[in-house]
């Protein structure tokens, strides 16, 4: 101990005393205070970045996702589209078909109508050209007739049972 | 550095002159050569001075060395604030470390937050520094306002190890008076920043029967000051005792003088020149992780334990 004290040298004291502070403050100024700043600095970005690009995978899980859910559903919206239009074609064509029998049988009808009222009236005609033309025979036999009283007779007779047998 | 000169047989001094300053009455600065490593008797303002031992001594224009009975000088001792080779090693430390932490420091603003050049070695100790040893000790909270002392610490008694080892042998570190410093630096800081919750933990131990209390006062506040002197004897001791084994086995290269014990004792010096730059970052470490340690206790708040 005595010899330890013996060697303590004041003046080395006293110099480490006054460069070590020194050191220490202008350390902290000119290096330590820049120096761990700039590495906290880093590290913060560093953390930031990283947990960036850990929010960038998730929303792209996410989005990826979403497109996933968007696709099925599209899916399924061109699935009932397509079914819908298959049923609306379908009844379309059912009822096309309906329609244009019942339409058919419409035109049918209508023409048989209209066959059976031109028979109708072509019946008509004849009846009235016939019934003319029995005038006019009528006439012309009358005419003669009425010359010859008995033939006159006769042929009105003829004449008529003719005309019962041809109505 | 010394050599026998042939002709004359006397001893000739080679290396560079200091000066030497003494506070003797007034300020005295003179060349280290006048003292001519206690062979001359260095004459200043009529005063005479010599270096005996290690030590500078006021003496007669003789050199008279006078003796107690124990065999101490009695001669009084100017008190000494010269330029030693130590305190010219401290400054080169110390202008070596502002250099390489000023360049550190600008090549993040330089290179983008990221270290370049001989600093990018030296960035990893520095982050060891504060997240191994000043956060866990610390704390999240404080830890910031001592990184300055720790770091400086730190690499101020690495580097001074590293040059005592090296052939210039300049042993910094291994004065006690440098380690003497550096613990009262740390002592001091801890008793600044210690919190009423430190200082009751030393004189009136909570928790405690008040007999025990009493007898844990002292004890601990013995502690505060051997916490720092373990630190001083610690430091000074591992670097003397390895400066002296190295130096012993080294000279015994030379006192053997044969194939056999010369090589082992080279082989023996080359490996504890090994260890001992391990030793050299061991003792940087340890003084530095226990300075932390000792400002964490002064820094603790209440919590349950």
């Amino acid at each position: 101990m005595e010899k330890l004290i013996g060697e303590f040298s004041f003046g080395l004291f006293f110099w480490q005393l006054l460069i070590f502070v020194g050191l220490i403050f202008l350390l902290r100024k000119f290096a330590w205070k820049p120096i761990l700043d700039s590495v906290n600095e880093r590290e913060n970005s560093i953390k930031e970045a990283l947990s960036s690009a850990e929010e960038a995978k998730k929303q792209m899980q996410s989005l990826k996702e979403d497109n996933q859910k968007i696709l099925q559903e599209a899916k399924m919206e061109r699935d009932n589209l397509l079914k819908d239009a298959k049923n609306k074609g379908l009844k379309i064509v059912e009822s096309a078909k309906k329609e244009s029998k019942l339409e058919a049988e419409k035109i049918l009808k209508n023409v048989q109508e209209r066959i059976d009222n031109e028979k109708k009236s072509v019946v008509k005609d004849i009846k009235n050209q016939v019934a003319e033309f029995s005038i006019e025979i009528a006439e012309k036999i009358i005419k003669k007739e009425l010359e010859d009283k008995t033939k006159q007779d006769e042929m009105v007779k003829e004449l008529l049972k003719d005309l019962s047998i041809k109505k | 550095m010394s050599y026998t000169d042939e002709e004359t047989g006397g001893k000739v001094y080679v290396g560079i002159p200091l000066p030497v300053i003494l506070w003797d009455d007034g300020i005295k600065i003179f060349s280290s050569s006048k003292l001519n490593h206690g062979e001359s008797i260095a004459e200043i303002e009529d005063k005479f001075y010599k270096l005996y031992h290690g030590k500078i001594y006021l003496t007669d224009s003789k050199g008279t060395i006078k003796y107690d009975e124990e065999g101490h000088p009695t001669n009084v001792v100017p008190l000494d604030f010269s330029i030693t080779k130590s305190v010219v090693s401290m400054i080169l430390v110390s202008l070596l470390m502002f250099i390489l932490f000023k360049n550190l420091a600008r090549s993040y603003s330089r290179n983008g937050l990221v270290a370049k050049g001989v600093g990018r070695f030296f960035e990893p100790i520095v982050i060891y520094i504060r997240d191994e040893i000043a956060i866990p000790n610390i704390g999240e909270k404080n830890y910031r306002k001592y990184m300055s002392f720790l770091l400086t610490l730190f690499f101020f008694i690495w580097f001074c190890n590293m040059i005592g080892l090296s052939p210039l042998g300049i042993n910094v570190t291994g004065n006690i008076a440098v380690t003497f410093c550096l613990a009262l630096l740390t002592f001091i800081i801890t008793t600044v920043s210690g919190t009423t919750y430190y200082w009751k933990h030393i004189f009136w131990m909570p928790g405690m029967p008040i007999y025990m209390k009493l007898i844990m006062a002292p004890i601990e506040l013995l502690g505060v000051f051997i916490k720092p002197f373990t630190l001083m004897i610690r430091l000074y001791a591992n670097i003397t005792a390895g400066h002296i084994t190295m130096m012993t086995l080294i000279s015994m290269i030379f006192v053997f003088r044969n194939w056999l014990g010369s090589s082992l004792s080279f082989a023996l010096a080359f490996f504890i020149s090994i260890i001992e730059i391990l030793v050299a970052l061991l003792q940087a470490y340890i003084f530095t992780i226990l300075s932390a340690l000792y400002f964490g206790f002064a820094v603790e708040e209440e919590h349950d334990h």
